[in-house]
């Protein structure tokens, strides 16, 4: 494969609506012949947690997420909570637990992928995985605690890995 | 008629793309590949995956909410 055909992802966010797009754009971007590599740092990391059920999206702090309920009388569905639920709601306990709920129903019902299958698809097509070591370190987990298959490094290394190629994206 | 058939009904993007090249990769060159998807954004996607990849696509045919692709592995 040409090194025209190299792409970067910078993946730092670690709450379970955006672990979503580093793993949409990389498995398509392997499909459209690219070469791709993700460097996961700060809260990005979580996404290579052998465990990732527990990834949470909050709408706290987020008035832009529209709130609308994946089943019930088609009335009800219509209904945008985002804007008529005062935002300081959304810090109550478990909120964040029943959005994300919420979420993953509404997902399942307009068929998008599970996130472990997106994540297991990019390391079947051959996705390079590279978590950050500082942050690794800075946050005190264990390489254990990271599926198989991810390379440990830092930042010099995520600038040979963007040396080539003309699409370079920070999510 | 199609080599093989690939029915990605219901699947959201990117699905449909991400098993549209797994079903191209086990073929041959010069095989037909049929791809079935309720995805509407699959029309312009499906398009722009073989403009990138080579492949041909033989016709795009809308029937009642679904769309098939034909796709000439190259």
């Amino acid at each position: 494969m040409s090194d025209n055909n190299k792409m970067t992802i910078i993946a730092t966010k670690g709450t379970f609506d955006w672990a979503y797009p580093p793993f949409i754009i990389a498995s398509t971007g392997v499909a459209m012949d690219k070469e791709v590599t993700i460097f996961f740092t700060f809260y990005g990391l979580n996404l290579l947690l052998k465990d990732i059920s527990k990834l949470k999206v909050t709408p706290l702090g987020n008035p832009g997420m529209p709130m609308k309920m994946p089943f019930g009388p088609k009335w009800l569905q219509a209904i945008d909570f985002g804007p008529k639920i005062p935002n300081v709601l959304w810090s109550i306990p478990f909120a964040d637990t029943l959005v994300t709920f919420l979420m993953k129903k509404t997902m399942a019902k307009h068929g998008v992928a599970k996130l472990e299958d997106l994540r297991s698809i990019c390391q079947e097509f051959g996705v390079k995985f590279i978590a950050c070591e500082m942050t690794i370190e800075l946050f005190g987990y264990d390489k254990s605690d990271f599926i198989d298959g991810v390379e440990f490094a830092g930042a010099a290394t995520y600038f040979e890995e963007a040396s080539t190629g003309n699409h370079h994206l920070y999510m | 008629m199609a080599d093989e058939t690939l029915d990605a009904s219901g699947l959201n993007c990117p699905l449909p793309i991400l098993k549209t090249k797994k079903a191209l990769s086990k073929m041959d060159t010069g095989k037909i590949l049929d791809v079935i998807s309720t995805d509407a954004g699959s029309v312009k996607d499906i398009e722009a995956f073989c403009n990138q990849t080579g492949n041909k696509l033989i016709s795009t045919v809308e029937d009642g909410g679904k769309y098939i692709f034909t796709i000439e592995k190259v």
